[in-house]
């Protein structure tokens, strides 16, 4: 079996690549048919119905009429598919991009604001210099270190 | 001969399409973000190019999952402006220049990048935001304009050093072009950004000023960025700045940036805007 992606590492990310593209094919293409005005009239007059059109698995039938945006990206959604259902709500990409993130819309708005979601701390679910068990996780975390990806650019 | 006269690299973040379109620009969120286009707008007026070929990645507009072009150019003498799913920007439609467009995929194809040729194909805010930004609000947009896609929504994007090597072949051909027109080329999309999960709203202003500092002065290095590093460092979407090595691989070496604008935030997204003057390549 193919050892994951080192992308797989990076935190709060869901890589849209062959494995999701499988998994979200269909769950995509329902969102690919929000792009039509027609549609997005049928499916707001009745989402159930509309839906029964493609063919989602239960599970991702359920995250869309729920509107679980993090649940989405966790059933094969991809982001710039996903969206065209908030847009479908009048939801903006911010509006999304806080609800995925789990926090209120100010506190997201602010964050921004203030410059974004820093890197620090932010690139690595297991940091790569963990190379035995035991060995201090505090280093790699720290904020005076720089990240040697980042000052190869 | 056709003759690539300036390169730009510039994001396109829906908001700022909708910000324009709703007359909002002037708000104390967005003015600081407009501001800084002006002086673009006003030296691009004055260098008047005859041709713009845009590259932008599409988003699940003119192309769903069930194709997926890696790298396409639209030769068409039209393109519509899309339906994203909250109806098309009222912006004029873009008018194409097929001759130069054809001329570029026959000579790309030939030069072994197997381009997609699309006759037709409407176009998303990948294109027009740029447009936007540049040209601000007029009933026409002031060139021709030649769209050429590179897909970054179905992981893997072609490499950065690809994209380079495509723009490089993008200037053999424009050389190759009889007729005197004076194109630009832009680079769109980025700069770090992250709109997906729970680590969306990722900036990293170190990663992009160093990007930008080296875009001129040492692009090849730049090339050599991985996609996992892009994503981990920029943002998951942060990977879109493949498509500047497109622009960048356009340009000659002596390529001078004559504007820079870096902005956080414009909604989930850090955006610049980067002129290089090519004229003293060409």
């Amino acid at each position: 079996m193919k050892a994951d992606p080192d992308y797989e590492n990076i935190p709060g990310t869901y890589v849209y690549d062959a494995r999701r593209g499988r998994l979200g094919y269909a769950l995509n293409m329902f969102c690919m048919s929000l792009n039509k005005a027609e549609n997005r009239t049928a499916f707001k007059a009745d989402e159930a119905a509309y839906l029964d059109r493609f063919k989602l698995t239960p599970e991702q039938r359920d995250t869309v009429l729920r509107r679980d945006w993090l649940g989405m990206l966790q059933v094969g959604g991809n982001i710039y598919y996903t969206i065209k259902i908030a847009f479908c709500d009048g939801l903006t990409f911010q509006d999304v991009a806080g609800m995925m993130s789990g926090v209120p819309k100010d506190t997201y708005v602010q964050m921004m604001l203030a410059g974004g979601r820093s890197p620090e701390g932010n690139r690595y679910k297991v940091p790569p210099t963990e190379v035995s068990p035991g060995a201090p996780s505090a280093a790699a975390a720290s904020p005076g270190v720089a990240s040697p990806a980042g000052e190869s650019v | 001969m056709a003759t690539i006269v300036a390169g730009i690299a510039c994001s396109h973040v829906p908001a700022i399409g909708v910000a324009m379109d709703k007359g909002i620009t002037g708000t104390a969120y967005w003015d600081p973000l407009f501001q800084g286009y002006l002086p673009a707008r006003e030296w691009l007026k004055n260098l008047a190019p005859d041709v713009a070929i845009i590259v932008y990645n599409d988003h699940a507009s003119a192309f769903s999952l069930e194709i997926i072009p890696t790298f396409l150019i639209g030769v068409a003498d039209s393109f519509p402006i899309a339906d994203e799913g909250f109806g098309p920007r009222p912006v004029p439609v873009v008018l194409g220049c097929p001759e130069l467009a054809w001329h570029i995929a026959e000579s790309l194809i030939l030069d072994e990048f197997d381009m997609t040729i699309a006759n037709e194909m409407p176009v998303d805010h990948g294109l027009t935001v740029p447009l936007s930004i540049t040209c601000g609000q007029p009933d026409r947009w002031p060139f021709k304009v030649i769209p050429l896609c590179v897909n970054v929504v179905q992981y893997p994007p072609p490499t950065g050093a690809r994209c380079f090597k495509l723009g490089q072949a993008i200037a053999r051909a424009v050389a190759s072009f009889p007729d005197d027109l004076r194109v630009v080329v832009y680079g769109t999309g980025g700069m770090s950004h992250q709109l997906q999960g729970e680590r969306a709203g990722l900036i990293n202003r170190e990663f992009d000023t160093a990007f930008l500092d080296k875009l001129t002065t040492d692009p090849v290095a730049l090339t050599k960025i991985s996609h996992t590093e892009y994503m981990r460092e920029a943002g998951s979407e942060g990977v879109e700045m493949v498509m500047w090595h497109v622009m960048r691989g356009a340009l000659g070496p002596q390529a001078a940036e004559v504007y820079r604008h870096y902005h956080v935030p414009a909604s989930n997204t850090a955006a610049a805007l980067m002129i290089l003057d090519n004229r003293s390549s060409a």
